[in-house]
């Protein structure tokens, strides 16, 4: 607990803090404030997650033998065979990109919504005792994180609109689906509202699924000696919840790809 | 919770991320993979084949043995039949010889009896001489009764 001095509000605050960085000329009262901040603890916890993990698969990818596997390439040939199987189960088209892609997000989110499973002082007070004094651990807890996949996501579902039916296959579509060529305004405003509401759904699912859990685990963090057999059955529980939660982006994902890729 | 330039980083990581995943993870695992299908695939059809290449081999030894057991049951009765040719000449040369022994044995008794013959002539003439000088109880002029003699002699 590093609660010595502070109250349970500050301590809360002080979790769910961002460490910032921003050019001195963008500072307001020593706070960075504005577009120009990034979150120093979300850009390197997700980037050194992701080379470790994806810098592993690809060492274990180089030396991958046709003949029996052992170990760890045994253990990513299954997972990765479940998610192309999901892709080869929902989405119909060509693309070479969309099972690297799924893979990404199913592998990238899981080990960074597994950072939640970590006792929640643990890495912030080792930061603290460096001199970093703000450290929020789980970047998927970051609606920038969410949002930075999702609209990625959805920029790669417009791609493929226009690379699957064409600009005036996609115009036709968007304007005749689902009431016909009459209601052409209606049904662009339906289109429009329905291809917004991916990218923020999809984002803003997993980041308050992720916030949420990890406020349970602040809050338990704060029962004192009580937090000892309630953080162990919560952290079971969420394993459940970072698993389903990566399952559900990358298969949701997935979906608007097949959509993307099939005419109506 | 504020949006900033964060976005633009953490979609760079993403960025990156599928691009090695998609270069250098998925496509050397998924050939390892399908070069591990080709290879069960190819051994479940060696399987096959050796499995046939059993049978067939099962067939040839079956019809082989019995080819084999069927020479061997004619080169026993040839055998036989030359065992028993064999056993017929010999007793053919043995009678021949046999025959060939006692036509000899014969041939010589015939002569031996010949030669007794011979001598028993000489010595009847010789008791008979003596028989009538014990019966005379006289000399007997041998020289003068030879002709006599000589004509009993030949009545014997």
């Amino acid at each position: 607990m590093a609660s010595g001095t502070l109250t349970a509000t500050e301590y809360i605050t002080h979790h769910l803090t961002n460490l910032k960085w921003c050019s001195e000329a963008a500072k307001v009262d020593g706070h960075c404030h504005g577009f120009w901040t990034l979150h120093v603890d979300t850009l390197l916890v997700s980037g050194i997650l992701g080379l470790v993990v994806f810098g592993f698969l690809a060492k274990i990818a180089s030396r991958a033998s046709a003949g029996v596997p052992t170990g760890w390439q045994n253990f990513f040939e299954m997972v990765l065979t479940f998610v192309d199987q999901q892709v080869k189960d929902t989405y119909h088209g060509k693309s070479k990109l969309i099972t690297p892609m799924a893979i990404t997000i199913f592998i990238w989110v899981f080990v960074m919504n597994a950072m939640d499973l970590i006792p929640v002082d643990f890495l912030p007070v080792t930061a603290g005792a460096v001199g970093v004094h703000y450290l929020k651990v789980v970047p998927t807890t970051d609606p920038n994180l969410t949002f930075a996949m999702s609209l990625t996501v959805f920029g790669i579902m417009i791609y493929m609109n226009f690379a699957v039916k064409g600009a005036s296959g996609f115009a036709h579509e968007v304007f005749t689906a689902p009431f016909g060529a009459k209601l052409a305004p209606v049904n662009l405003l339906f289109r429009i509202v329905e291809d917004i509401a991916k990218p923020i759904s999809l984002s803003l699912r997993l980041f308050g699924n992720m916030y949420a859990g990890e406020m349970v685990f602040i809050l338990i963090a704060l029962l004192g000696i009580w937090q000892l057999p309630l953080a162990l059955p919560w952290a079971l529980f969420h394993i459940l919840i970072i698993t389903l939660q990566a399952f559900v982006f990358m298969m949701l994902t997935i979906v608007y790809m097949s959509m993307a890729s099939e005419s109506h | 919770m504020s949006i900033n330039a964060t976005l633009i980083g953490q979609a760079i990581w993403f960025g990156v991320f599928i691009w090695i995943t998609m270069k250098y993870v998925w496509p050397p695992l998924q050939k390892a993979m399908a070069d591990r299908q080709q290879q069960i695939a190819d051994g479940l059809a060696a399987a096959e084949r050796g499995k046939h290449d059993l049978e067939l081999a099962e067939k040839r030894s079956v019809e082989a043995l019995r080819e084999a057991r069927e020479k061997a049951s004619e080169m026993v009765a040839a055998g036989d039949k030359r065992g028993s040719e064999i056993v017929e000449e010999a007793k053919a040369a043995a009678r021949v010889e046999a025959d060939k022994i006692v036509a000899a044995a014969k041939a010589e008794i015939e002569q031996e009896v010949e030669r007794a013959r011979a001598a028993l002539r000489e010595r009847v003439a010789e008791l008979a001489v003596s028989g009538a000088e014990r019966i005379l109880k006289r000399e007997v002029d041998a020289k003068a009764h030879a002709e006599m003699l000589a004509s009993l002699k030949q009545e014997l």
